[in-house]
């Protein structure tokens, strides 16, 4: 710049490097987050639930629950990330802290890919802590589920940094939840399929390197695209309001 | 005078189907306070997150330092405080956190000062107590505590005075004078009755516009 003629100008390099801005980031959602805990639990009850009921409502029966089970954690957990993801950006977007996000001399995309990664954090990682407990109770063996909480470890970071694209594409809008189910599921497809398919492949007993090769490749594929998407989603959504 | 920190060419823009502004230009130079009017719907509030770079719906040329402002968008960001008409703070959070938190990406500030700066908006006394159990005042005045430590040198100023007392108004209008005084460059919006020796004009609603 040509920072000779403007003696004001403060050069960009005398300010915060883009790690510490990405923790500061992370470490304020966290801690919004743990002072509305209600918020947290939400996510965790609907997964809860979904999976007992399915016994009761479908079949109790041993046989049916061994063969589905990884199916049904798969579906509530991925409802489940959905439901919560319009708290993504909404309240940030609602009290004005999303604006001055934007508006830090920083990468957007990095600010967006931490506040991802909190949002993971807090709602997929307690999912894959839960599914141990839960995978029992629909008699899943140790080796299936194991497998499971691989594949949601791989898998729920995808389901966040996915459906953050949507929740930044829907942000002004008044009734965004239909319109981001819409949008984000068909997106979802592919990791369900991938991810079940694992659970199903190490039941028979086959290799399933490849199957976790393929939902890492995924979740590479969304660290390095997603947050690149995310952030011109949300200026254009910034724009609109 | 010195060089325009801000400049517009022929900004135009529309929203939802109608035209707010066009071949509005205008330069912002250090040491002025400039003021932008126009009744209710006239497009300040539009006007101000353009400036500030929220707002992508626009044409026309935006230059920064004599340069296009997406050269340097960075610095742009670096050097330019822009405070909204949604204050930014997180109900959840106490003052001095959300503090820390805006000040967090763009330079390093210890707390002392962060404390200095909310005792000086009048918040002393206050700084560890969740801001939804504060006022509507007093929330805007934690955003507002970012200008006593603000170093950037353009400022874009979306309806300060709202929901601030006499007091307060009296302090921000004698701050803002100080600033531009001190070289600073200030873009306000207010409905308030804001007076300051050699105030610039925007005015908006007309389509005309003069320095």
């Amino acid at each position: 710049m040509n920072s000779s003629a403007h003696p004001l100008i403060k050069p960009v390099e005398q300010g915060v490097g883009p790690l510490s801005a990405m923790v500061a980031v992370f470490a304020r959602d966290v801690r919004v987050a743990f002072r509305q805990r209600q918020d947290l639990l939400n996510p965790l009850l609907f997964f809860v639930m979904v999976v007992t009921l399915f016994p009761l409502g479908v079949s109790p029966e041993i046989g049916f629950l061994k063969q589905s089970g990884a199916g049904i954690l798969w579906v509530a957990a991925l409802l489940s990330v959905l439901l919560s993801l319009d708290h993504l950006f909404r309240h940030d977007f609602d009290d004005g802290t999303l604006e001055q996000l934007v508006l830090q001399p920083q990468p957007l995309f990095l600010l967006i890919l931490a506040k991802t990664l909190a949002h993971w954090m807090l709602t997929g990682l307690p999912l894959v802590v839960l599914t141990p407990v839960l995978g029992v109770m629909v008699h899943l063996d140790g080796n299936s589920v194991a497998i499971l909480c691989l594949t949601l470890l791989i898998g729920t970071p995808v389901l966040s940094l996915i459906g953050s694209i949507g929740a930044a594409l829907t942000l002004g809008l008044r009734s965004a939840g239909v319109l981001l189910s819409l949008l984000i599921i068909p997106l979802y497809i592919p990791v369900l399929i991938f991810g079940t398919g694992t659970v199903a492949a190490a039941a028979e007993g086959a290799p399933v390197a490849g199957y976790l090769a393929l939902m890492g490749a995924f979740l590479v594929l969304a660290l390095t695209l997603a947050p690149f998407a995310s952030a011109a989603a949300l200026r254009i959504s910034m724009s609109n309001s | 005078m010195s060089e325009p920190l801000l400049q517009a060419v022929d900004l135009e823009c529309e929203r939802d189907e109608r035209l707010l502004f066009q071949n509005l230009s205008f330069s912002i130079v250090p040491g002025t306070l400039t003021r932008v009017e126009g009744p209710n719907g006239s497009g300040k509030t539009t006007l101000l997150r353009i400036l500030a770079g929220l707002n992508d719906a626009w044409s026309g040329d935006i230059l920064w330092c004599g340069q296009p402002r997406g050269h340097d968008r960075e610095s742009f960001h670096r050097n330019t405080l822009y405070l909204g008409h949604r204050p930014g703070i997180k109900p959840l959070l106490t003052p001095m956190e959300n503090l820390r938190a805006l000040m967090a990406g763009r330079r390093p500030v210890n707390d002392e000062v962060l404390a200095q700066a909310l005792a000086g908006t009048g918040l002393a006394g206050y700084e560890h107590v969740p801001c939804r159990n504060l006022s509507a005042g007093q929330q805007r005045r934690v955003a507002l505590a970012r200008l006593l430590i603000a170093d950037e040198p353009l400022w874009l100023l979306d309806e300060v005075f709202t929901a601030i007392d006499a007091d307060g108004v009296q302090a921000i209008e004698t701050l803002l004078k100080q600033r531009a005084a001190e070289g600073g460059a200030i873009l306000v919006t207010t409905h308030h009755d804001l007076q300051v020796e050699g105030m610039g004009r925007i005015t908006l609603g007309g389509g005309q516009c003069d320095e």
